[in-house]
């Protein structure tokens, strides 16, 4: 399991990074921490000719307190954000799901902007981040734009990246102590993606609600009637149907499962 | 921990000597072997399970760096045959020619600079094969319209087997008769460190060497003089540290012979390190049992007779040395266990399929039996409303029966079962665990608990496997004791020591019977150029076998010893004792380096009936009967079940176990938890499932599920210490137990936590997609239909 050949490159900024993707006959992908793009170079599922290293560029480190959100760095890793390195926009809820990536030594290196733009349905930040309606900066040549996340993900694996654009970011809204929140994922051991996950935002400060289904093989569904959802008054079995009829009896059963103890946590109510 | 680190010999917590350089990352493994010039090899191996090969294009202009079975002239095929009556015999070609049989089977190697280049090459490599429907199904493989593996056999069985004792007029009066199907997942081994190998001529030697990480370097020289055609005197095979071998290493590779033959055409160094994929996808080769079985009891529990038919599937070819029908064959003389009944029967085949060839992993068949035999008496409990440890107690056999000879013939050495499983009962607390059943429990789990009794078959010797026929058998294990000038040890044996910590234990043997301390012992393992011959290490024997062995030289080194004092001290030898590195009499004291000094220095000042056999001595050891040694142990389990998720929770593991004598008590805690760990894995994680094509669906570790250390409770051991009368100290083999008991102690304690709901299971691994089924379908949960 070794690599094809490729050069490797280091980009000082923004600007050049975009223009090396530009480039006619380019054939480079941006890497950070290298957790999910190095077992796909290793396995040979991805074939860049050149290698752009992101990891620590200016830009892309560090959070900016915006006033009502937080803007992360894309290649701030799952360790800062658990460890409280950089402030959490939310009441401790994203050092919670960051405690719960992989391992320790994945999280060390692992990015917040790498995780979103790999897309995998499983992953942590993909769901938990979709659930509390943040958006990604994007940056290319001479043109910088945001994308909710509840558009950015347009299938497993697959964005509404540009070939020659990358995260610069992600703006997540701040969160006060009267929202209330719930994140549950099944994984058949420790460390491993999810086979099912659900997450419940109920923010009545903002005007807020929010029900997602995860790890369903697709990018992340919201589901409609939440507050129908959360009081109990819809059938969570049909609700998981609807929103991803393709999903087998155990994945569904995984996910009714999923989303019954999210909304427990979120109200505080019986499992 | 269990044992203080009292004196340094037999029954101390020796300190391990290995871990000095293991934990400091230290030691030498295959892949840290670098020779000048020393080229890499990637082999190109089939994406399908069953084909005929059309051809192999070799990319234009790189032609010299790729080699096909044509390219490996006069190399035979490796052929493992067994001696037993109707044993359907196959040739593995070393890279195959005409026809492909599993996925992952190699085709080609490709020669580079570097692993990369290597498998750029093997890329380019085009391979042209004619697709063949595959046998997948080991349940349907002997259908008489199932494609053949082997074209040539009539159907796709090595071997069938069957044993008839009594079993019609034992089993006719019966009160409570019970049918299962059982069966046990495809695993891969999974050893931290994988296969390797490193290949070259030398020159000075005049001598092919292969470094590999094997467990029986005699066994893979005495393969490779076959496969070559050449004397053994040309040929050193040498095992550096291994890092895991658990069976997945007793065997003579492809890669190997390949990897030979090329070097002395190249006359270049050549290195292949086994990468993860080969592993998961081409080498899953163990586990796959399946078991109908009946059991058939009388009202008050005792069992009257078993009734079973058992399959393994074994893959396509019969792996060297072992054989394909080594573990079906074992299913027939171990299922009994430790149990006595008046009737039996059993019939096993050994069913070839397009999946890779079988090899023994740790526990063998054991670990089916077990979880056949174990489950199966706990559903013949439930029928009969009896605790488990009740049913057990009426059909284990008695202390004051040993040594035993069960229905299989098998001779139980010693042992105390009912004491094991009654420890054990109270270790777990059973009426604990009934009361919190009865209240239930705050978040919804249900609480279950399950016991398994087995015992291991270890060390078992040359009687035991003449009868098979299989290019192994082993004898007399040898072991050479030599005194160095300056009174410390070289150690000499034929065995591997690759997580047995024989570096250690044999060292303990040594300090027994001489007095040296283990540090001064220095054990000379694993190359056969430097050690005497030896079948390896595999089915538990090396403590008792090269244990033994080493006692015996080390005896008679202390003879020659005690000579030369009683010389210098004016004694009477018979009266000196060696301890702490000297030699004692009433009337003063010798070291060992003295006396070393005087025969190696000072040979003027020998008494003049010296042996001059000298102070290196090589002696060999055969157990007192060579039947096997019997450690055993009982499980006992207590899980917590989420009936919302499938997800299974072990709550307490609980372990007493008897090995004998126990020469280091904390290296045998260590052997019990990996084992055990193992043993979790094939319980509720580990599984390579293939599709109808016999593709392998779990590719990485993200699919193919190890236990990590979230996963693996705290053992708790209690060990019972019945000498064997067979060994030489009374210890006995338990390097397997540990993995052989907890799939059947955990489904037990499934059970036990889902009977209320009508659910048993009976397969492993217990995944939540299983549980989930299970609980479906007995209408626990409503049922799940697809969307439409």
């Amino acid at each position: 399991m070794k690599p094809v050949p490729f050069n490797f490159t280091f980009a000082p900024d923004v600007t050049s990074v975009a223009a090396l993707l530009a480039a006619p006959d380019a054939d480079a992908k941006p890497i950070a921490g290298g957790q999910s793009l190095g077992p796909m170079l290793n396995l040979r599922l991805a074939r860049p000719q050149m290698l752009v290293d992101v990891s620590r560029m200016a830009e892309l480190r560090g959070a900016r307190d915006e006033g009502d959100a937080i803007l992360y760095g894309a290649a701030i890793t799952h360790a800062e954000i658990e460890d409280g390195v950089v402030p959490d926009a939310t009441p401790g809820w994203l050092a919670a799901a960051a405690r719960h990536i992989a391992y320790r030594a994945v999280r060390n290196r692992g990015t917040i902007g790498g995780s979103l733009a790999h897309a995998d349905p499983a992953a942590d930040w993909v769901n938990v981040l979709t659930a509390l309606g943040a958006e990604v900066v994007l940056a290319r040549p001479g043109a910088n734009r945001v994308v909710p996340l509840d558009q950015f993900f347009v299938g497993p694996f697959a964005t509404a990246l540009a070939h020659d654009e990358i995260i610069v970011g992600v703006r997540v809204r701040k969160r006060s102590t009267t929202a209330r929140w719930g994140y549950w994922k099944f994984c058949l051991k420790s460390g491993d993606f999810a086979k099912a996950s659900a997450a419940v935002l109920i923010d009545p400060d903002r005007g807020e609600t929010r029900v997602l289904l995860g790890a369903i093989e697709r990018p992340p569904a919201l589901l409609p009637d939440c507050s129908a959802l959360i009081d109990g008054r819809v059938d969570l079995g049909q609700a998981v149907r609807q929103a991803a009829p393709h999903l087998d009896a155990t994945a569904h059963a995984l996910h009714v499962t999923a989303l019954r103890r999210a909304i427990a946590i979120a109200t505080g109510g019986a499992r | 921990m269990v044992g203080k680190q009292i004196g340094q010999g037999v029954g101390s917590s020796v300190l391990r000597l290995e871990d000095d350089r293991y934990l400091r990352g230290r030691g030498r493994f295959i892949a840290d072997i670098r020779m000048p010039g020393m080229l890499d090899v990637a082999f190109v191996r089939s994406p399908l399970a069953h084909a005929r090969v059309r051809g192999v294009t070799k990319p234009e202009g790189l032609e010299d760096s790729v080699f096909v079975m044509a390219d490996l002239a006069g190399v035979k095929g490796i052929r493992a045959d067994s001696g037993l009556a109707g044993f359907r015999s196959s040739i593995q070609p070393v890279l195959a020619d005409e026809k492909v049989r599993y996925v992952g089977e190699p085709l080609a190697a490709c020669v580079a600079a570097t692993r990369a280049e290597a498998e750029d090459i093997a890329e380019a490599v085009a391979v042209d094969l004619d697709a063949l429907p595959a046998v997948v199904d080991m349940t349907r493989a002997r259908d008489p319209d199932a494609p053949r593996v082997h074209d040539h056999w009539p159907e796709n069985v090595f071997l069938e087997t069957a044993v008839d004792v009594n079993f019609e007029a034992a089993a006719k009066d019966y009160a409570v008769r019970v049918k299962r199907t059982f069966r046990t997942a495809r695993q891969s081994m999974a050893p931290m460190e994988g296969r390797g190998v490193v290949a070259f001529w030398d020159n000075q030697a005049q001598q092919l060497v292969v470094y590999s990480s094997t467990q029986m370097p005699h066994i893979v020289r005495n393969g490779l003089s076959e496969c070559l055609g050449l004397d053994q005197g040309m040929i050193r095979v040498v095992a550096p540290d291994v890092g895991g071998g658990f069976g997945y290493k007793g065997i003579l590779l492809c890669e190997e012979v390949c990897l030979a033959y090329l070097a002395m055409k190249l006359r270049r160094p050549l290195r292949w390190i086994e990468d993860r994929r080969e592993h998961l996808t081409g080498n899953a080769n163990c586990r796959e049992h399946h078991y109908e079985i009946t059991g058939y009891a009388a009202a008050d529990g005792r069992l009257l007779a078993i009734d079973c038919d058992a399959i393994v599937d074994s893959g396509a070819y019969s792996a060297y040395p072992f054989s394909a029908c080594l573990e079906a064959a074992q299913v027939a003389s171990i299922l009994p266990g430790p149990y006595q009944f008046p009737g039996y029967r059993c019939r096993t085949w050994s069913v070839s399929t397009n999946k890779p060839p079988i090899l023994p992993f740790r526990g063998v068949a054991r670990t089916g039996v077990c979880f056949a035999m174990e489950v199966l008496l706990d559903a013949v409990a439930r029928e009969l409303k009896m605790a488990p440890d009740e049913i057990r107690r009426r059909n284990l056999v008695r202390p004051e029966q040993m040594p035993f000879v069960n229905i299989t013939k098998k001779i139980f050495d010693s042992g105390d079962y009912v004491e094991c499983l009654d420890r054990a009962a109270a270790a777990i607390d059973l009426p604990a665990i009934r009361a919190r059943q009865a209240r239930g429990e705050a978040d919804g789990r249900k609480i279950g608990v399950g016991l398994a009794v087995f015992c291991e078959q270890g060390a078992h010797g040359t009687s035991v496997y003449a009868g098979w026929g299989i290019p192994m058998v082993p004898g007399f294990e040898q072991a050479t004791a030599r005194l160095t000038p300056d009174g410390g040890l070289e150690l000499r044996v034929g065995v591997q020591s690759h997580g047995q910590s024989l570096e250690t234990t044999l060292a303990q043997i040594a300090n027994e019977v001489l007095g040296v301390a283990p540090q001064r012992v220095k054990l000379v393992h694993g190359d056969t150029a430097l050690t005497p011959y030896s079948t390896g290490t595999w089915g538990s024997r090396c403590i008792v076998m090269a244990g033994g062995a080493v006692a015996a030289a080390c005896e008679t080194l202390a003879e020659r010893l005690r000579k030369i004092a009683g010389h210098l001290l004016q004694a009477d030898p018979q009266t000196i004792r060696l301890t702490d590195g000297m030699a004692r009499a009433a009337g003063g004291e010798v070291s060992l380096k003295d006396i070393g000094a005087i025969w190696y220095l000072r040979p003027q000042d020998l008494p003049p009936d010296v042996d001059p056999g000298g102070l290196e001595v090589t002696q060999g050891y055969k157990t007192v009967r060579d039947t096997g040694t019997f450690s055993y142990a009982c499980h006992a389990v207590t899980v917590a079940v989420d009936t919302d998720t499938g997800a299974v929770e072990i709550l307490d593991y609980k372990i007493v176990e008897d090995g004998g004598v126990l020469i280091n008590p904390m290296v045998v805690d260590g052997q019990v938890y990996g084992g055990a760990a193992q043993g979790i894995g094939t319980a509720l994680f580990e599984e390579m499932p293939y599709d109808e094509n016999g593709q392998p669906m779990a590719a990485t570790f993200a699919d193919y599920h190890l236990p990590g250390a979230p996963e693996v409770p705290s053992f708790a051991i209690d060990h019972m210490q019945i000498p064997s009368p067979i060994s030489r100290f009374g210890q006995k083999g338990i390097g397997e137990g540990g993995a052989i008991g907890p799939p059947a102690a955990i489904a037990n304690a499934v059970n036990d936590a889902l009977a209320p709901l009508g659910v048993e299971v009976d397969a492993v691994p217990i995944t939540p997609a299983r549980l989930l089924a299970k609980l479906s379908q007995a209408g626990g949960k409503p049922a799940m239909e697809p969307a439409a």
